[in-house]
């Protein structure tokens, strides 16, 4: 019997168009079947997504879509499966302080300040895992980007307002110096002016800082200007993928998943 | 009278001092866990057995004394580590029930590796006579200098050194500590090690006051609970200001008041009624926050 024509199996066509598809430059982060979930129930069935070198990935979805679940996974603040590659090495079997020393900063849903400690020591506590006086040096150029913690820097962290407090975040978060930054919804509870200006400064800090970012968002039209590439999730999978400029300009998308 | 009643206050900085030592390694384990370590006292008795075991060999005392301290560091840590882990998600009774059986079982050790008779324990700063006219001891000014000296030193650690700032973030803030690659179950240990080895230097200050034997700290443990509330269970500050005022109130009362036979009353009269009035105590945790 004649064994069937051999077909040749499809190229590997990477998937998404702006993770360089040179086979042996991995990307900063690349996930694949990611799985994770609260005790019993689980909210991520699977979903891969990447962020490439100095990139912007945004996360978008609605309420429980489980936008807050994969950020948390990826930091091993709860339980997941999958595979979770940093710069091409698996971190999905770390734990947190592990993922954090090897350079991944998250500013974490509720900003995750510590409130009773002041502006100053937040941003220590930053750069808790650098060398002294390399920490103080890159305080110093946080007040670069954010002037006004400088003037709060004695200051309890928790009598700050709203957008002070998603600044100090930031802050805290780069002073780590990290080469993936995970942004939970800097946006949220802030008035649309404050919003504005955080972007400016998120932007300034990609160009300045060449590091990589997963912004997770409620607020889409501000997401997808900024990022380069995206994901919307919808109950923990993932069901449009593509660079952030294609999907702003799919109609059909914006309005039955983004809704603007 | 007005003698009296100044060396009466001396006497209770004194002992306050001791209350304060005790009531600052409540708060400390407090703040990381919001659990207190009903056995406190008995850790602080057994490293006075300890100490006294070192000096017996022929160690000088404040050789004895660092390594009492040491010692005492490195059980609280192993506590902390091998008792108090497994219990990390434990519904609160379970964990009260590992304190209570902590404190019979160190309490038991104490009674039978070092026998139950009550002991003489030296004093390095000497009994000899009295100073600044017989208002106080030079026990007694010797063990405040050092509680003072311990006090100064803890705050400073957990003011201006790397390793203190990330303790309180692990204490105030777990989850956020470990995201900035604070390893939180280690700062716990080294908590129960600080603790351990302040409530240590607390057992060898009392011990030539009070004699040593296995129950020494049980009633001091009381007084230091009581500072610990007076000024508030998750303010260190307070907790050291708190064990002051409780020894030099139950002095006065215990001299004017009630006698010596019902001053263990005073401490559970301030507990019930710091309870009653303001259960956050007088420096009690003053997070403001702005939504």
């Amino acid at each position: 019997m004649l064994a069937p024509p051999k077909v040749p199996s499809p190229p590997n066509v990477p998937a998404l168009p702006n993770v360089p598809a040179l086979p042996n430059v991995p990307a900063l982060l690349d996930v694949k079947g990611l799985r994770a979930g609260y005790g019993e129930t689980q909210v991520l069935h699977g979903i891969d997504f990447a962020v490439a070198h100095g990139g912007v990935s945004a996360l978008l979805g609605a309420n429980g879509a489980g936008k807050t679940t994969t950020l948390r996974a990826i930091c091993g603040m709860l339980r997941r499966s999958g595979d979770i590659r940093l710069d091409g090495a698996r971190i999905d079997a770390s734990a947190t302080e592990d993922i954090v020393r090897r350079g991944v900063a998250h500013v974490p849903d509720g900003r995750g300040t510590f409130l009773e400690l002041t502006v100053e020591e937040n941003l220590r506590l930053g750069a808790y895992t650098r060398p002294a006086d390399e920490a103080r040096a890159d305080i110093m150029r946080m007040f670069g980007y954010f002037p006004r913690l400088e003037q709060r820097l004695r200051q309890q962290a928790g009598t700050l307002s709203g957008g002070e407090q998603q600044m100090l975040a930031i802050a805290r978060a780069l002073v780590l110096r990290p080469r993936l930054l995970l942004l939970d919804e800097p946006s949220f509870g802030l008035a649309p002016l404050i919003i504005a200006e955080i972007f400016v400064i998120l932007r300034r800090i990609r160009a300045e800082e060449g590091v990589g970012m997963l912004l997770v968002e409620q607020n889409a039209s501000i997401a997808l200007d900024f990022a380069d590439q995206a994901y919307l999730l919808e109950t923990g999978r993932i069901v449009v993928a593509g660079p952030a400029e294609d999907i702003r300009r799919d109609e059909a998308v914006r309005r039955s998943y983004l809704g603007y | 009278m007005m003698q009296g009643v100044l060396h009466q206050v001396i006497s209770g900085i004194a002992t306050g001092g001791i209350y304060a030592s005790v009531a600052l390694a409540l708060v400390m384990i407090y703040q990381a866990t919001h659990h207190v370590n009903f056995a406190q006292g008995e850790m602080a008795t057994f490293s006075t057995y300890i100490a006294l075991t070192l000096i017996n060999i022929g160690l000088p005392y404040w050789i004895a004394f660092i390594g009492a301290v040491a010692i005492s560091f490195a059980i609280g840590v192993a506590i902390e580590r091998i008792l108090m882990r497994p219990m990390e998600n434990a519904p609160v009774l379970a964990s009260v029930g590992v304190f209570v059986g902590l404190l019979l079982i160190i309490n038991s050790l104490s009674g039978w590796l070092f026998d139950y008779t009550i002991k003489q324990f030296p004093s390095p700063f000497g009994s000899g006579t009295p100073l600044f006219g017989g208002y106080v001891s030079s026990h007694e000014l010797g063990s405040t200098a050092v509680t003072l000296i311990v006090l100064i030193a803890v705050y400073m650690f957990f003011r201006h050194t790397r390793l203190g700032l990330g303790m309180r973030a692990a204490a105030f803030n777990p989850v956020s500590a470990r995201l900035v690659g604070i390893q939180v179950g280690w700062m716990l240990a080294l908590g129960w090690g600080l603790a351990a080895a302040i409530g240590a230097i607390a057992g060898m200050m009392v011990a030539p006051i009070v004699f040593l034997d296995p129950n020494m700290m049980a009633g001091i443990l009381l007084y230091a609970f009581a500072g610990a509330l007076l000024g508030g269970i998750d303010s260190p500050l307070g907790a050291v200001l708190g064990g002051f005022a409780v020894g030099i109130i139950e002095n006065l009362m215990g001299a004017y008041v009630v006698g010596t036979e019902l001053k263990l009353s005073v401490a559970l009269i301030i507990i019930v009624c710091v309870l009653v009035v303001k259960p956050s105590g007088l420096l009690g945790r003053k997070v403001t926050s702005r939504v």
